[in-house]
């Protein structure tokens, strides 16, 4: 089937947060996809704009990666503004082309009024919309004294803030008599007033501008209608949005009264192949200024394109909660009262600075609608009773009232119903929540991964770590971060302890900075931490009996107390002489043999007094300990590579076997797995290991934190074409800075799903060493490499570790009478229970 | 009437493994002996035999204390058993045999039933 072509213009936050979902659906492969965005930025996090001036950049703020566009084959045009659309033909144009579509998608979100007021078009008159006319606004405001915000609304008090952060004395000009005329109420707003003149902002109200001309003592003078004025340097326009119909109305299509293109249910315009979304769009003769509305119209689309004829757009929620130049303000639903009969309950704190109103039904029952100003504790709870319709207490007023006058406490998690929506960015409930718990998640971090709540506007955040948390506890898990009852710290505060105070043995560490004696938890975390840190034998005296069974013994324990014997085979490459040495120590002490998974063979059924025998003739034949039993670097996973694939393009092998000797031993929080492959065929699956290289004709791309096992994860494409120095640098530091900062038992991909700031702060952390970290961190490599052992060389040779491996100390010779053997297909295996009843 | 039992010596004191456990074979079959030389008394004897696999493996286990009760923890399904009483922590139905266990100057000594026969016929 030939593939159609799906044209997005408008790569904003609805734009590519609709490419997201439709990605996610089956619906992905029946298109070609274009993208045209006018701005040069690769989508951003428009809600979060004003972080910009706080230090944040646009790729702190970006929604997705060029990587991602490319990997699921999107065509992407940052900076190509569409200029017309032709129905008939079914293509756009840009100024550097035409491109035909078969369904088009508008997601040109909307732009700032500016009133028509004479000299508006002054250089210093500008807007607060995208990160260039930040940049503007910071040009502008260099070492100058005033600026003026035209605009009380919510945008209007932000873009205030941000004049201030720039170091200018801000101003607030409201046409309306108070700030925020849509959300507030006369007292709300009085009180936003005060609060923010306090902070040194000063707001005029009722203030009509009839022009702006040249000023005397600054840049401009803005003179108002009634005959007073006010000079400034700059003037930011926030009076407002209006929605992006140019494109539309050109075109055509059905167009609002006061703007915005009409859209239907499922979000499709007059035309039934153009669509709409976000704030361009018009739905039931209403614009939504908000970002979650817009997400909730994205994924209608995306389903409705997937087939889904269910999907529909049915209006969303505009309560807001923000901080603004520090002070809270929320409001909700109806919080004008409009709704007939509706009545309301008031709280005025004017010495706390608090005021609170909720607007109830006439029978009392419902909640609907609510205002408040300098706190929003009760922000939750109050949008809980709303969007649900839970029925209100007997004396509603508890519920705005302070604690101590006999206020009611939060609306606990537990009275939320399954269906209470916790997330409307993400669009999950309560319900979702659960779930993910009960599929697994078993923290904060991982339930946001799975659903992806809190992870849109952030409102919901707060909330969110209370269900969850509730939910955990109700399941009977631990929420504290601490290791164990034994010491009140996570592995990464471990780590840090043992290493800037030098502390290198368990007993020092509990003794000063823990309480008891340990347990199974913390004592192998601290011996794990203790041998990335020092590198001693995990033998050594102090050691021993830190370690996991397997760990002591060095080799893994099977069902009937007996063991596993893992050599390493590095890259899986071994000469027929040391096959043979294998077959004949299996043959001589009966071991059953199998290939394993990780191209290296395993040796099972010896005892624990036949270990260090068994070893001795490995090592004998240039064997060494494959660290099977260690939360260490297991197996690097190689092709066969250029040396004689038709494919290949870089020796893989090669480069497999100089990897496992470098990271060999390395004590980690868990066990490490590592692949090369020679060329894209990827025989390896290096895109399922930890650290996965791919031969490219230049050299190696690298992939991190990907995981098979219980829950496979895809590995990340980290850097491309990187020289054999560059990779193991990379790699270096990637381990390293996973070996700190990772929690225990956490396997690379589950600590990439927690790390704050995910791939692209580890890319800074690691390509442009953010932290400063770097050279440290290859420092630490090269020293462990440098003091690496064979442990079990190491043992072999020393009489008294060999003494740990009696299976008896009182009795040498005799053997286990619980180990019974069968064979099967030709090999020894244990007697299994049922069988041993018979 | 109480079973007949012998103090055995089992091993001496160099055969120990401090804060870990070392198995010896007994009349009574395969016994884990811990020391744990900062806890008084120091000296703990339990079945090394796990009773959730039937394998003979405690002593092989990582020894602690979970809320001040000194433990092991089973290396095969990481069970944690109780050193003074034998009980499991995970399953009040699941308790295993302890033995007294004395230092005699350099020697480890057990007090276990003589055998197993006797002790059934006793
Ligand atoms: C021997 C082997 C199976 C085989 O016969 O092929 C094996 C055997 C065991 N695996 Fe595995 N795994 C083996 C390859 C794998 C693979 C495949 C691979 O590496 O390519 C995977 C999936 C890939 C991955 O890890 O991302 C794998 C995923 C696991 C997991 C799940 C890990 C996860 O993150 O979800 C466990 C459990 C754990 O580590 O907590 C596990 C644990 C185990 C343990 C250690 C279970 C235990 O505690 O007793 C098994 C004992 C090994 C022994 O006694 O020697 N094994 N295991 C393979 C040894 C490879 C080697 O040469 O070292
Ligand atoms: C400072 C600020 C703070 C905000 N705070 C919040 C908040 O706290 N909570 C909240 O919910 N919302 C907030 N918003 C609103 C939120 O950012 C918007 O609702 C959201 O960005 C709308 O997404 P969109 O994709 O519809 O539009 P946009 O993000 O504006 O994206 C539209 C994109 O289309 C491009 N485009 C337009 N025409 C064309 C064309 N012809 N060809 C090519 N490209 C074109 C534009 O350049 C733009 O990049 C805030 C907005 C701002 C500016
Ligand atoms: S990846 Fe595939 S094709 Fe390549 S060398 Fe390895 S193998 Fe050959
Ligand atoms: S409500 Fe916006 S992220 Fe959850």
């Amino acid at each position: 089937m030939n593939k159609q072509t799906l044209i997005v213009i408008g790569n904003g936050m609805v734009g590519h947060h609709f490419l997201e979902q439709l990605i996610a659906t089956a619906a992905a492969e029946r298109f070609d996809i274009k993208v045209f965005g006018e701005e040069k930025l690769l989508a951003y996090d428009r809600v979060h704009l004003s972080e910009y001036f706080g230090g944040s950049t646009h790729a702190d703020l970006a929604m997705g990666t060029a990587q991602w566009y490319a990997e699921n084959r999107i065509d992407l045009h940052l900076g190509e503004q569409v200029t017309a659309i032709d129905r008939d033909q079914k293509t756009i144009t840009t100024p550097l082309g035409n491109y035909r579509y078969d369904e088009l998608v508008l997601a040109t979100g909307s732009y700032p009024f500016v009133p028509p007021i004479k000299g508006n078009e002054h250089p210093h008159c500008l807007v607060y919309r995208t990160l260039e006319d930040l940049d503007r606004i910071r040009a502008s405001a260099d070492g100058v004294k005033t600026g003026v915000v035209v605009g009380g609304g919510l945008l209007g008090l932000e873009a205030a803030n941000a004049l201030k952060s720039l170091g200018v004395d801000a101003h607030v000009v409201e046409f309306a008599p108070r700030l925020m005329p849509v959300q507030l109420d006369a007292d709300g707003g009085a009180l936003l007033r005060r609060k923010i003149e306090e902070l040194g902002v000063q707001v005029h109200t009722e203030k009509a501008t009839i022009e702006i001309v040249d000023g005397e003592s600054a840049r401009l003078r803005m003179n108002f209608s009634d005959d007073s004025h006010l000079e400034t340097d700059l003037i930011v326009f926030s009076a407002g949005i209006r929605p992006q119909d140019t494109l539309a109305r050109a075109s055509g299509l059905d167009i609002g009264e006061r703007g915005g293109i009409v859209i239907n249910d499922q979000c499709t315009t007059s035309d039934p192949h153009i669509h709409a979304i976000g704030e361009c769009a018009l739905w039931s003769e209403r614009i939504f200024g908000l970002v979650a509305p817009g997400y909730t119209m994205a994924r209608t689309l995306a389903a409705t394109l997937n087939g889904d004829q269910e999907a529909a757009f049915t209006g969303a929620d505009m309560s807001t909660k923000l901080k603004l130049l520090g002070v809270d303000v929320g409001s909700i639903g109806d919080a004008h009262g409009q709704t007939p009969g509706a009545r309301n309950i008031r709280f005025n704190d004017e010495k706390a600075g608090h005021y609170r109103r909720m607007v109830i039904s006439d029978d009392g029952k419902t909640l609907l609608g609510a205002i408040l100003v300098g706190d929003n504790s009760h922000y939750d709870t109050l949008l809980q009773y709303a969007l649900n319709g839970i029925t209100l207490p007997d004396n509603p007023e508890t519920l705005i009232l302070p604690e101590s006058q006999g206020g009611a406490p939060a609306l606990g998690p537990d009275a939320l119903p399954e269906t209470a929506s916790i997330c409307s960015c993400h669009n999950v409930t309560k319900g979702d929540i659960c779930g993910a718990i009960d599929a697994g998640c078993s923290d904060l971090a991982s339930v946001k991964g799975e659903t992806k709540a809190s992870t849109g506007c952030g409102g919901c955040a707060a909330l969110l770590k209370n269900v969850v948390d509730n939910e955990l506890e109700k399941r009977g898990v631990e929420v504290s971060k601490d290791l164990c009852e034994h010491f009140p710290y996570s592995r990464q505060e471990l780590f840090h302890l043992v290493k800037v105070n030098g502390i290198r043995t368990f007993r020092t560490l509990i003794r000063d900075h823990g309480k008891g004696h340990g347990c199974d938890i913390c004592k192998p975390t601290v011996a794990s931490i203790l041998a990335t840190c020092w590198n001693e034998h995990i033998l050594a005296t102090d050691h021993v009996p830190l370690q996991d069974t397997n760990d002591t013994f060095m080799a893994n324990m099977q069902k009937n107390g007996t063991y596993s014997i893992v050599p390493r085979i590095p890259g899986g490459e071994i000469t027929p002489d040391k096959l043979i040495v294998l077959g004949e120590v299996a043959n001589e002490y009966n071991l059953y043999t199998k290939i394993t998974g990780g191209q290296r063979v395993d040796l099972f059924g010896a005892t624990l007094s036949e270990l260090p025998a068994i070893w001795e003739k490995l090592i004998a034949a240039g064997f060494e300990t494959g660290h099977a039993y260690g939360k260490s670097l297991r197996t690097v996973k190689s092709c066969v590579g250029s040396t004689w694939c038709r494919y290949g393009v870089q020796d893989s092998v090669g480069m497999a076997i100089f990897l496992e000797n470098r990271y060999k031993g390395l004590r980690a929080p868990h066990k490490v797995k590592m692949a090369v492959s020679g060329c894209t065929r990827e025989c390896a699956e290096a895109q399922s290991k930890d650290i996965g290289v791919i031969a490219t004709e230049n050299g190696w791309n690298l992939y991190v934190c990907g995981n098979g096992g219980m829950r496979p994860r895809h590995a990340d494409l980290f850097a491309t074409d990187l020289s054999d120095e560059e990779l193991i640098r990379t790699i270096d530091r990637v381990l390293m800075f996973y070996v700190r900062t990772a929690d225990r038992l956490q396997r690379t991909s589950v600590w990439m799903e927690n790390l704050e700031g995910g791939l692209d702060y580890l890319k800074q952390v690691v390509l442009e060493d953010s932290l400063g970290l770097g050279q440290e961190l290859e420092e630490h490599m090269e020293s462990l490499v440098g003091t690496y052992q064979c442990e079990w060389k190491t043992a072999v040779e020393d009489p008294e570790k060999r003494k740990r491996f009696r299976e008896f100390v009182n009795a040498p010779e005799k053997t286990d009478p619980v180990q019974q053997w069968t064979t099967e297909r030709d090999q020894r295996r244990p007697v299994l229970e049922s069988e041993a009843a018979l | 009437m109480k079973a007949r039992t012998t103090w055995d010596c089992v091993c001496k004191v160099e055969d120990l493994v401090a804060e870990s456990g070392v198995a010896v074979w007994t009349a009574d079959g395969p016994v884990a002996v811990f020391y744990l030389p900062h806890r008084l008394p120091a000296l703990f004897a339990i079945s090394h035999t796990d009773p959730f696999s039937g394998s003979n493996v405690l002593a092989r286990g990582i020894t602690g204390d979970i809320k001040g009760e000194p433990v092991v923890a089973s290396p095969l399904y990481k069970q944690h058993f109780s050193l003074i009483t034998g009980q499991c922590l995970e399953d009040e139905t699941v308790k295993i045999k302890t033995y007294p266990v004395l230092l005699d100057g350099d020697q480890i000594r057990l007090e276990v039933p003589k055998n197993k026969q006797e002790t059934a016929a006793a």
